[in-house]
C-alpha cells in the first residue's frame, strides 16, 4: 500500500469526475419546464434561501424565452449557476415542489436554472449595471460568494467596493471547495468573471489580519463587510495527524479542483473521519480518484448522520463503506507512512452524557491515507484582531436583517456567520449586508 | 356482447369506426391494413383530377408535453392516376366485402364531369360516395371544394347533379368554414343527400417561425392557409354536429357521420351522442397508426355494456335533449366549489385564477408555514373555474346549494316579471 498520483487514465478520471448532471439539452429543458405547474407563491421559491422566482423563470424557459429566466435568476442571486449544481436542492426548491403530493418526481428546478444560467454566462449576456455614484466606498474581505454578492449588490447600490482576497484566486469554496463533479472549477472561475464584469477590483494574495487590520480598513472605507468564511479543518486531536497519508478535507480536495485530475494524490485504502455532506465529497473523490476501498467512519448511527441523504446514496453508489459507532483513537504509522486507524467501537451514552467506549473493541482499519472532515474552525485568530467584536461559539454575531456585527461599520455574512453552510446561504447574507450597508452609510450622512 | 354494428342510410358496417378520406386511405395497401386493424369503414382519399402536391405539407400545434394538439395541412386531393385508384377500390371492395367502402368525389363543378366520376366510381362496387364540399386550401381556389361548401345554392345544384346519376347513397361532407353549418346542411339535403359528415378542415395559420417569419409548413420561405384538424378542433366539430342533428329547419333527418379530432372510443361516443351514426378519424391515426382502433372498439364495447346498451342505436342522439337554448337554464340552480384539504397540494392555482379571473372567491392563510385556501362559500358563484385549474383530480368539487329551490329559467324570469310577480333578483356582490 502506498500514497501516489492517480494510476487512472485521463480518460477514465474525466468521466469520473463530469458533471453528475449534465446540461439539460433544449429539448429536455422544454420538456421539463413543461411539468411545472406554475404555483401562485410557490413553496419553492419560498423554500429558496436567495427567493428566486422559479416558476417565473421556468415559464421563462418554456416560452423559449431563456436570456429572460437568466435575468430572473441572477436578479435574485448572482451566483444561481453555481446554486443550481451545489445547491442541495432536494431540501430547497425540489423538496418543496407540490408535485411531491401527487407522487410524482419534482420539478427538476437545479438541472433548469443551470440550463438558464449557462445560457447567459456563454453569451455573456450583463443584465446589471453600476448605480449611480453615491461617493461611498466599502471593503469587501474574501472573495467567496457571500464577499462577491456583497460586492456586486453594492454597486449595483453605486457603492464602490473593494474585495480583499488571501488567496491568489476568487470564488472561495466555489472554486477550491465543492466536488468536482457538481461544480467543474473552469466553470467557477468564468462565473467569477462574470460577477466581477460590473467593476470589482479585487486585491489577491492580501490577507487582512496582523499586517492590513480590519480597524485600518475601516479607517480607510466607509463600511467593511466580513466574507471571510472558515479555516482549517478541525483537528482530530489524536496521535498520528502529522504523518504522511493523514489530510484534512479541503486540502485533499483542493488538488481535484485547482490541479490536474492526475496529478491528485489517492490512497489504495482510505479511511473518512465524519459523515457531513464534505466527508462524502472526500470520500467520493476519493473513489472516483481510483482508490480501491474508502471507508467512512462515523462515531454515531446513520440515522445521526450529518449528509443529506441524496449525498448518503452518492456514496454507496460509488461504493464506499460506512462504519457507524466508531471512534477513531490513533492514526497508526509505519516508516513514517500512515498505516491504519485505531478505533473503538462505541455506544450512546445515557441522556445528555457522551459515547461510551465498548470495552474490547479496539481495533485497528488498514490503510494508506487517513481525511478528516469534521467541519471548519473558525478563523478565531482574525477575530481577536478586531476589538468590540461579538463572537457566540464559532459564529460571528449580526443583525440578522442587516448584516451588522456588534462593531460599527463592520458587517458580515457567509460561513463565518451561520458556521459553514450552503453557497445559496452566503449569497442572500451578502446581499443583506449590501442593503443593510446602504442603509447605513444613509443614516451616517444624514447624521453627519 | 353489445352490438358494435351500424347501419348508415343502407350501407352495413361492422363498427361506427370509419378512417375519413385523407392520407391514410390514399392507397390499398393502407386501407387494407387499417381493416385488417379492425377499422370498421374507411371513406377513399378523394378523387378527380390529379394534382401536383409541394413538399412540405403538414404543421402542428404543441401544447405543453402534448405534441399534434392540432394538425394543419397543405396537401391536395389524390396525385395518383384515378384508374389506379379506381382499380384498387375495387379490389378492396372485393377483398372486404363486410366493410363500408365509400369514396369521396372532387371534380370541376360540371354537370358533366360529376356525372362521369359518379358512375366510373360506382363501376368499383363501392358502397357509397362522399362529396368534398370542404377542403379549404388550394382545391378551393380553383372553384372546388369549400368554395362549392360555403354557397348553398351550389351546394345544392351539385348534390342534384350528382343524384341524377348515383345509385349508391351520397354523403355531403360540409365545410366549417361559414358562419352557420346549418345553411349548407339543408341546402345539400334538399339536393337530395342521402347523408352528411362534418367537419372538414377549418382554415388556419397554425405559427410563424419567428426566424424566418414564414409561417408553417414552408415551402420555399412561404406558406398559404390550410386545413386544421385534430384533438383541438374536437369542441369545434362536436357543436356543428349537433347543430345539423338538432337543425328543425332540416327538410328531412338523414345520418350523420362526425368527424373532428376524435383520438379514442369515448371521443366517438360523445359524437354519436349528439347524433352521428359513424365517426370519421385521421389526426389519430397519422400520429399512431391503424392500431388505435382495436382500443377503440374494446373502449365502445365496454362502456356500452356498463350502460346496459345493447346497440348503439341505444344512445345515438341520446345527448341532443340535453341540449337546450341558454333561456332555459335553470337561473335557481346554485353550486359551490369545496376544497378537499386532504388532497390539496397547495399550488395556488385555484386562489389566483379566481382571484384575477373570477369572483375573489377563495381565501389564501398562512398556516404552519403552508398556504392554505378555502373557499369563501357566500362569496361563490359556481363558475368551476378553480375545479378546471386544479391539478388534482377529485380536490375540488362543485357541491349544489340550490336547497329545494324550484326550477326557474330566464325565459320564465322574464315572463314573471312582466308580470309584476317577481322582483328583479339582485347580482351577487363585487369587490
Amino acid at each position: 500500500m502506498s500514497l501516489q498520483p492517480t494510476r487512472l487514465s485521463a480518460e477514465q478520471l474525466a468521466q469520473n469526475f463530469a458533471d453528475l448532471a449534465p446540461r439539460y439539452t433544449p429539448n429536455e429543458a422544454l420538456l421539463e419546464a413543461a411539468r411545472c405547474l406554475f404555483c401562485y407563491d410557490a413553496p419553492c421559491t419560498r423554500a429558496c434561501p436567495t427567493a428566486i422566482d422559479v416558476p417565473k423563470f421556468i415559464r421563462q424557459i418554456l416560452e423559449r424565452n431563456v436570456a429572460g429566466a437568466g435575468r430572473t435568476i441572477l436578479s435574485a442571486n448572482i451566483f444561481g449557476g453555481t446554486c443550481a449544481r451545489a445547491c442541495p436542492t432536494e431540501v430547497l426548491c425540489e423538496g418543496a415542489c407540490v408535485l411531491h403530493g401527487l407522487n410524482e418526481k419534482p420539478i427538476q428546478i437545479g438541472r433548469l436554472q443551470r440550463y438558464a444560467t449557462d445560457h447567459v454566462l456563454e453569451r455573456n449576456l450583463q443584465f446589471f449595471t453600476a448605480g449611480k455614484p453615491l461617493d461611498k466606498k466599502v471593503a469587501v474581505i474574501g472573495a467567496g460568494p457571500a464577499g462577491l454578492s456583497c460586492a456586486h449588490e453594492l454597486t449595483k447600490l453605486g457603492v464602490a467596493a473593494v474585495v480583499y482576497e488571501a488567496r491568489e484566486f476568487a470564488g472561495g469554496l466555489n472554486t477550491s471547495g465543492i466536488a468536482a463533479y457538481k461544480v467543474n472549477t473552469e466553470f467557477a472561475r468564468a462565473e467569477v468573471e462574470y460577477v466581477r464584469q460590473i467593476g470589482i477590483p479585487i486585491r489577491f494574495n492580501t490577507p487582512v489580519g496582523k499586517d492590513l487590520p480590519v480597524s485600518r480598513l475601516l479607517q480607510e472605507y466607509d463600511a467593511v463587510f466580513l466574507g471571510t468564511g472558515l479555516g482549517k479543518t478541525a483537528s482530530l486531536g489524536i496521535a498520528g495527524e502529522e504523518l504522511t497519508g493523514a489530510f484534512e478535507a479541503l486540502d485533499f480536495i483542493m488538488p481535484t479542483r485547482l490541479g490536474a485530475l492526475a496529478e491528485c494524490v489517492v490512497g489504495e485504502k482510505v479511511v473518512v473521519i465524519g459523515a457531513g455532506n464534505t466527508a462524502i465529497d472526500v470520500a467520493t473523490a476519493a473513489r472516483r480518484l481510483g482508490a480501491e476501498q474508502v471507508t467512512i467512519v462515523y462515531r454515531r448511527g446513520a440515522a445521526e448522520m450529518p449528509a443529506f441523504a441524496y449525498e448518503y446514496e452518492l456514496a454507496k453508489s460509488d461504493g464506499v463503506q460506512f462504519l457507524w459507532h466508531t471512534l477513531p483513537k490513533r492514526v497508526v504509522g509505519a516508516h513514517g507512512q500512515v498505516a491504519g486507524l485505531e478505533c473503538v467501537k462505541v455506544q450512546p451514552g445515557a441522556k445528555g452524557q457522551p459515547l461510551q467506549e465498548i470495552p474490547d473493541s479496539l481495533h485497528t482499519i488498514a490503510c494508506d491515507m487517513v481525511v478528516a472532515a469534521l467541519g471548519q474552525d473558525p478563523l478565531y485568530e482574525l477575530y481577536q484582531t478586531i476589538p468590540g467584536l461579538k463572537v457566540e461559539g464559532k459564529r460571528v454575531v449580526i443583525d440578522p436583517a442587516t448584516g451588522a456585527t456588534s462593531v460599527p461599520g463592520l458587517f458580515a455574512g457567509g460561513d463565518c456567520v451561520n458556521g459553514g453552510s450552503e453557497v445559496v446561504d452566503a449569497v442572500e447574507m451578502g446581499k443583506i449586508a449590501a442593503r443593510g450597508i446602504l442603509q447605513y452609510l444613509n443614516s451616517e450622512r444624514a447624521a453627519g | 356482447m353489445p352490438d358494435l354494428s351500424i347501419d348508415f342510410c343502407g350501407i352495413k358496417s361492422p363498427n361506427p369506426f370509419w378512417l375519413a378520406s385523407a392520407p391514410p386511405t390514399n392507397s390499398a395497401y393502407q386501407v387494407a391494413r387499417a381493416f385488417d386493424a379492425g377499422w370498421g369503414g374507411a371513406v377513399w382519399k378523394t378523387i378527380g383530377e390529379p394534382i401536383v402536391n409541394v413538399s412540405s405539407r403538414y404543421s402542428a400545434v404543441h401544447y405543453a408535453n402534448q405534441r399534434v394538439m392540432g394538425l394543419n395541412n397543405i396537401e391536395l386531393i389524390t396525385d395518383r392516376p384515378l384508374a389506379d385508384n379506381l382499380r384498387e377500390i375495387a379490389d378492396i371492395k372485393k377483398r372486404y366485402p363486410k366493410n363500408a367502402l365509400l369514396v369521396s368525389l372532387m371534380v370541376e363543378s360540371t354537370r358533366a364531369a360529376w356525372h362521369d366520376i359518379v358512375k366510373r366510381t360506382e363501376d368499383t362496387g363501392c358502397d357509397g360516395l362522399e362529396l368534398n364540399f370542404g377542403c379549404p386550401h388550394g382545391m378551393s381556389e380553383r372553384g372546388m371544394g369549400s368554395a362549392v361548401g360555403q354557397v348553398p345554392e351550389y351546394a345544392c345544384q351539385i348534390t342534384e347533379w350528382v343524384k341524377e346519376v348515383a345509385t349508391t347513397p351520397v354523403m355531403v361532407k360540409l365545410t366549417p368554414n361559414v358562419t352557420d353549418i346549418r345553411y349548407i346542411a339543408r341546402a345539400a339535403v334538399r339536393g337530395g343527400a342521402d347523408a352528411l359528415s362534418m367537419i372538414n378542415t377549418i382554415n388556419s395559420i397554425t405559427g410563424i417561425d419567428l426566424d424566418t417569419f414564414a409561417p408553417r409548413p414552408a415551402v420555399r420561405g412561404q406558406s398559404s392557409h390550410g386545413g386544421y384538424c385534430g384533438p383541438a378542433v374536437k369542441p369545434i366539430a362536436l357543436n356543428m354536429v349537433q347543430q345539423v342533428a338538432a337543425d328543425e329547419q332540416s327538410p328531412r333527418r338523414v345520418p350523420l357521420s362526425g368527424i373532428g379530432g376524435i383520438q379514442s372510443w369515448s371521443d366517438a361516443v360523445e359524437f354519436m351522442l349528439v347524433g352521428a351514426t359513424s365517426v370519421q378519424v385521421c389526426t389519430a391515426v397519422m400520429h399512431y397508426g391503424f392500431r388505435i382502433v382495436a382500443g377503440m372498439i374494446e373502449g365502445m364495447e365496454n362502456w356500452m355494456r356498463e350502460k346496459g346498451f345493447t346497440s348503439t342505436r341505444d344512445f345515438i342522439g341520446k345527448s341532443l335533449e340535453r341540449i337546450t337554448d341558454w333561456g332555459n337554464l335553470d337561473l335557481n340552480y346554485a353550486i359551490t366549489a369545496q376544497i378537499d384539504q386532504k388532497l390539496c397540494i397547495h399550488c395556488g392555482l385555484c386562489y389566483i385564477a379566481c382571484e384575477d379571473g373570477c369572483h375573489q372567491s377563495i381565501r389564501l392563510e398562512r398556516r404552519n408555514g403552508t398556504n392554505h385556501y378555502e373557499v369563501i362559500p357566500e362569496k361563490c358563484v359556481g363558475c368551476n373555474m378553480c375545479m378546471l385549474v386544479c391539478p388534482v383530480e377529485g380536490c375540488i368539487t362543485m357541491q349544489d346549494q340550490s336547497g329545494g329551490k324550484p326550477a326557474m329559467s330566464w325565459n320564465q324570469y322574464q315572463k314573471l316579471l312582466a308580470e309584476g310577480k317577481i322582483a328583479p333578483l339582485q347580482p351577487p356582490a363585487h369587490v
